[in-house]
């Protein structure tokens, strides 16, 4: 069972725009090259040398004189756009426009709303409200169990219709086995991937941050890293009896990279995603107890950090995700403790990865760039391509703009971003999804634009 | 010194500092008339969220030595109930323009997020499982009392390591102090990690007679909401500080209240080697130096503007990082 049209897109218009004399880089597709790039409609119709193409009456052009990077826009297959229900965080519209912002042409939306994504009317009233407001393409990933409580399967099968990409349980775990191997038993049925939040409760009840030196000093609870790799395997095991495709989230721990290593060995279909928080920051970075650095998993050692980049180096972990989790100023102006989890993260995935991977040597681009388009797949969605003939999911970026991310002027509604206060390089200045205008950074882009030309 | 957060903030001269100045304000409590006009027309609020006796009177009692006004406001009965923030609520107090805000809350870190909040001085009173700053001074200016100095002494902390504030800022105080420290408990109530801190750990008591001062610390029935030991009475066989454990020479210290019988035995509760009464005693004159320490040299809270605008001020600089800091990168080179 594959639903027809499991990504919701907006209402905006197909674009025509002429991007002159950009690098253009596609790992998939071997390309490292400038060109001038044609977007007739939606979707890419010349490839050209550098400076060759010219723009078309009525059709905006850009001229990157050789500094603009073109790649294929950003998947991120794990985000929190809090409606309904929570409104006040975030919505379609402000989250959507914080995705096109960092670049992403598509995003996954997690059912932890209140109510709980967890039956068709809703799964259809979320898709009707994408369709009127969102600016990227937005998939959604409705409850494993009714209310997320784990003590009963949603209508799978209904909502895969309906258009649910998978399922997920995202914010808790599923705790019991039991009820976990009946949801990888259904998916024979209804197909879709299952989505885990790997937390064992019992472990980490009471914990607000990583269990460890950082804890110790500041008195804080500690949540241990077995409490998320003891799941990880149990639940790849629990994958690898039933022949189920499981996807594990947000890893966060050298130990969790371990399990998903060996049920790779051993041909299990799972896969697993890594935050740019957790590949860049460490418990060392909670120890002003700055609330924006609390999320759950929780911030680990600099050991698990290396793990975890290495294991994105390798393809162990197979793509980027944000885990954008906005809250409301007010909630998270509290002490430590008592502060909800999350950081949001899609107006700054791709410049915090560039500059504290790429810059310094320790990832290539193209590797970033795969990586962070790579959840598609994983997803049974076609992956971005820069071909002649494909739709227009584009991102592009100054790689050398300079940036601090701040405290104000984001997109997403909530400010709660743990790279607030760093300089960041690179920046997305134009999204295009699914061959519309998704994002567009007037500002940066003033300098480039190919004036004289348009509408002449 | 602004504020007292942490025992972290302090280094030995200033342990030093506020010990010696408690040492002066002692001679006071002797006198007829038990106080001094230092802190006149300066106001000191008692700001609660736990239920505490012994650290809210002995900070009431220390500021009305000075001769400071005091005001005490207790989480429970209050606005709090009603479900005002924290941030809220010490907005709400400032009006009163207080000088000083002894705060004791559940959360860590609480003392320091409403130092930036407002232009009190703040004094950690208690911040969840994270430090009792007065505690410690009150325990370093005991022993002192009592030993002159603790230098090259062995502490050993006994009991539930893992929930005690006392523990964490005691560890830091008395290392500062040149004592070497030990902490003994069950495994499930001594954190992963602590020797981090500088500290031995033991599981048993075994070495205990090596030790020149015992420290034991409350068992926290409230805190006891998981099962952290089999039971109370096999605690009390393994780690309970009793006549046969506690050597003649050793001094025997417990930030109170004791749970007799368990923790300690009654009688080395009774017995001389016991300085738990010195010890609320010395609470007073501690926290009088501590709130001299703060207030003596400073302004004193302006009548006139808006509390509300100099709070806003303060948070506009608090969140505007001055530089941008670099991202990790340069940590993997």
């Amino acid at each position: 069972m594959t639903p027809a049209h499991p990504l919701s897109t907006g209402p905006a218009p197909a674009a025509d725009l002429l991007l002159r004399d950009v690098r253009v880089l596609d790992p998939r597709a071997h390309i490292d090259t400038r060109h001038d790039v044609r977007v007739r409609a939606g979707r890419i119709t010349e490839l050209a040398h550098p400076a060759t193409l010219a723009a078309e009456p009525g059709s905006e052009a850009i001229d990157g004189e050789g500094r603009l990077t073109l790649v294929p826009a950003f998947f991120d297959p794990h985000v929190h756009l809090r409606t309904p229900g929570q409104e006040h965080k975030e919505d379609i519209d402000s989250g959507t426009r914080a995705a096109a912002a960092g670049g992403f042409a598509a995003v996954i939306a997690m059912p932890n709303t209140d109510p709980v994504l967890d039956s068709a009317p809703l799964l259809r009233s979320l898709r009707d409200a994408a369709a009127r407001e969102a600016h990227v393409a937005v998939g959604f990933l409705p409850a494993i169990t009714r209310g997320l409580a784990g003590e009963q399967l949603t209508e799978m099968a209904e909502l895969r219709q309906q258009g649910a990409l998978g399922f997920t349980d995202d914010g808790k775990p599923v705790q019991s086995a039991g009820m976990l191997r009946k949801a990888l038993q259904y998916q024979r049925l209804c197909g879709g991937v299952l989505a885990l939040h790997e937390e064992d409760p019992t472990l980490s009840r009471g914990g607000a941050m990583n269990e460890g030196a950082v804890s110790v000093a500041l008195g804080i609870a500690g949540i241990p890293t077995v409490a998320e790799s003891t799941m990880v395997a149990r639940d790849a095991a629990l994958a690898g009896y039933e022949d189920a495709r499981v996807h594990f989230q947000h890893l966060s721990c050298a130990a969790s990279v371990d399990a998903v290593a060996a049920a790779k060995a051993r041909g299990y279909q799972v896969s697993a995603e890594v935050t740019p928080h957790h590949l860049l920051l460490t418990e060392e970075d909670v120890r002003g107890m700055d609330t924006r650095m609390k999320m759950h998993p929780p911030l680990t050692t600099d050991a698990d950090r290396r793990a975890l980049i290495e294991a994105l180096r390798a393809g162990t972990i197979d793509c980027v995700a944000t885990d954008h989790a906005p809250h409301a100023r007010d909630e998270k102006e509290v002490p430590f403790e008592q502060a909800p989890m999350g950081t949001t993260g899609l107006e700054t995935a791709f410049s915090a990865l560039y500059t504290g991977l790429v810059l310094p040597g320790v990832i290539d681009l193209a590797l970033l760039v795969e990586r962070m388009t790579a959840g598609a797949a994983l997803f049974e969605l076609a992956t971005p391509v820069i071909e002649v003939g494909a739709p227009a999911d584009l991102a592009l970026i100054d790689l050398d703009a300079e940036w601090a991310a701040g405290e104000h002027g984001w997109q997403s509604r909530s400010a709660n971003c743990c790279f607030a206060g760093r300089a960041l390089r690179g920046r997305v200045l134009l999204t295009l999804s699914a061959g519309a205008l998704a994002h567009r950074g007037e500002r940066e882009l003033a300098s480039f634009q190919y004036g004289d030309l348009v509408g002449a | 010194m602004n504020h007292l957060l942490s025992i972290e903030d302090l280094d030995r001269a200033a342990i030093e500092r506020i010990v010696s100045q408690a040492e002066r304000f002692a001679e006071v409590s002797h006198r007829d008339i038990k106080k001094v006009p230092a802190l006149r027309g300066r106001m000191v609020l008692n700001l609660f969220y736990e239920a505490s006796t012994r650290t809210r009177s002995s900070f009431e009692l220390a500021a009305k030595r000075l001769s400071a006004d005091v005001v005490n406001f207790a989480a429970s009965g209050s606005s709090v109930e009603k479900g005002e923030s924290l941030k809220d609520t010490v907005l709400t107090l400032s009006a009163h323009r207080p000088d000083a805000i002894v705060l004791r809350t559940p959360w860590a870190g609480a003392s320091e997020l409403v130092s930036k909040w407002c232009s009190a001085a703040i004094v950690n009173a208690g911040d969840g499982k994270h430090e009792h700053p007065t505690q410690a001074l009150l325990d370093v200016y005991t022993l002192r009392q009592r030993l002159g100095s603790i230098d090259g002494a062995s502490i050993w902390i006994v009991g539930d390591v893992a929930h005690s504030r006392v523990a964490r800022s005691n560890i830091l105080a008395f290392q500062r102090m040149g004592a070497s420290v030990t902490v003994a408990g069950p495994p499930t109530l001594v954190p992963r990690s602590i020797e981090q801190l500088g500290c031995e750990v033991r599981y048993t008591l075994d070495e205990l007679p090596g030790a020149d001062i015992v420290y034991a610390l409350r068992m926290q029935r409230e805190r006891m909401n998981d099962v952290w030991v089999p039971s109370l009475r096999e605690y009390a066989t393994w780690y309970q500080i009793n006549a046969r454990r506690l050597q003649p020479h050793q001094i025997l210290m417990h930030p109170g209240p004791v749970n007799r019988g368990l923790e300690l035995s009654g009688e080395v509760v009774d017995s001389p080697q016991a300085v738990i009464t010195a010890q609320v005693e010395a609470g007073v004159v501690v926290r009088m130096a501590v709130l001299y320490e703060l207030l003596a040299g400073a302004r004193p809270q302006q009548a006139s503007g808006s509390v509300r605008a100099d709070v806003s001020a303060l948070d506009a600089t608090a969140g505007q990082a001055a530089e941008p800091q670099p991202l990790a990168g340069g940590r993997l080179a």
